[in-house]
């Protein structure tokens, strides 16, 4: 991949072509630019004249990683654990949720649920009756929908909750394997639900979403009988982008191995973090 | 996907950093890891900035290769592929990434102060094809 142009006659291309720089490219055609090279390819004069380079080097996801904190710093006051839980579309986050509000409610764990959707409240009416508090929060104002949540419209769902009447908060992100893992929303851990159906090969091709959460539920695993798909491979391909995640395989329908996921939940508060790499919060 | 929002957090930097002054350019750096695809985030930064001050801007994105320190052997190493974040060197994946995941915005080109003659205005992306 290389640096992308918009040229004054409005076309967008790579930058392996000849012009005025003068830098070197690595062996597959990409290249960083050490920080030192920002002076020198800082010269366009050719097609600009009278501008000044001024320095910002400010994180785009500075004030989401911000807002993030504040959300961090309001659930530790309130002393809520806070779980991202993030997925494809139809992976079965909203049916493994409503498995875990039912047994959080008979184990006397007082759970809230933020849940992000992009324009309707079916998720959310599913999951109510199991004696949760829910947040829902529509990401659809805007163009068309957010494909995530980000930390701000966490903090928003939050006037919605009574954090200090809760033990467990679950926010159940947008369904999408690629944007929600790169905004931190203030999370303590994060926990991905994938289905056996979606493939083994996933983890290669979405690494930063396999490598941003600490445990994976692999979902629908009583399907194993009647599919190709190989649980044993897709723990190798995990492993191979993210090697401290730990796998546990269920089955939202049939209940199996949901015990020891509620095993985990109930030690999500006390075990110290071992958060996967939360992408958002990094350089 | 996202590139929407991420262009109104770019936008919100280059609108507090440039003084008042006109825009001729705004520079990113990108690591590779980010899930941004560049043309995509330049098609939005003209959505985003078309009636505002940072109307006519360019983004220029500076992309940084995945660059990483192996636990397992040592090595540090560029990977071959970013969608495979192994060593380069024993193949371990047990590793630390030490570039790759920059998501900056690094510079402005401001032109003279608004008193000034402003400088010819670029081309706004709807020129482009999206």
């Amino acid at each position: 991949m290389g640096r992308f142009h918009r040229h004054d006659d409005g076309t967008v291309h790579e930058h392996d072509h000849e012009d005025s720089h003068d830098h070197s490219h690595g062996e597959h055609g990409d290249h960083g630019h050490a920080s030192a090279a920002d002076s020198e390819h800082g010269d366009h004069s050719a097609y600009e004249t009278g501008t000044e380079r001024v320095e910002v080097l400010e994180r785009i996801f500075g004030e989401n990683d911000l807002a993030a904190a504040e959300n961090r710093t309001a659930f530790d006051a309130a002393g809520v654990t806070v779980v991202n839980l993030m997925s494809s579309p139809g992976a079965g986050k909203t049916s493994i949720l409503e498995r875990t509000l039912e047994h959080l409610q008979s184990a006397g764990t007082r759970a809230g649920v933020v849940e992000g959707d992009i324009e309707t409240s079916i998720d959310a009416d599913r999951l109510a009756g199991f004696g949760a508090q829910i947040s829902l929060l529509n990401t659809g104002d805007g163009f068309g929908g957010e494909c995530h949540l980000d930390a701000p419209m966490v903090r928003r769902a939050l006037d919605r909750l009574d954090l200090d009447t809760l033990d467990l908060l679950m926010i159940e992100n947008v369904g999408n394997l690629v944007c929600p893992a790169e905004f931190d929303v203030g999370a303590h851990r994060s926990v991905m639900v994938y289905s056996l159906t979606e493939g083994e090969e996933k983890p290669l091709k979405y690494p930063v979403m396999f490598r941003s959460c600490e445990l994976v539920l692999l979902n629908k695993v009583d399907l194993v009988p009647y599919l190709d798909a190989d649980p044993a491979l897709f723990a190798e391909n995990l492993r191979r982008v993210n090697p401290t995640a730990r796998v546990i395989e269920v089955s939202a329908r049939t209940g199996q191995g949901l015990e020891e996921w509620y095993a985990w939940l109930a030690e999500a508060g006390v075990t110290t973090v071992t958060e996967g790499e939360p992408v958002g919060s990094g350089a | 996907m996202h590139e929407l929002s991420l262009c109104r957090s770019i936008a919100q930097i280059a609108d507090r950093a440039r003084q008042g002054r006109p825009v001729a350019a705004v520079h990113l750096r990108v690591g590779q890891l980010r899930q941004v695809v560049p043309e995509t985030l330049v098609y939005c930064w003209g959505l985003v900035t078309d009636d505002g001050p940072l109307a006519g801007s360019r983004l220029e994105v500076e992309s940084v290769p995945v660059v990483l320190d192996c636990r397992a052997c040592g090595e540090t190493t560029r990977v071959a592929h970013v969608l495979v974040l192994t060593c380069a060197a024993c193949g371990s994946g047990d590793i630390e990434l030490r570039t790759g995941e920059e998501f900056l915005v690094t510079s402005l080109d401001l032109g003279p102060p608004a008193d000034e003659p402003a400088p010819t205005p670029t081309p706004t992306l709807r020129e482009q094809e999206a």
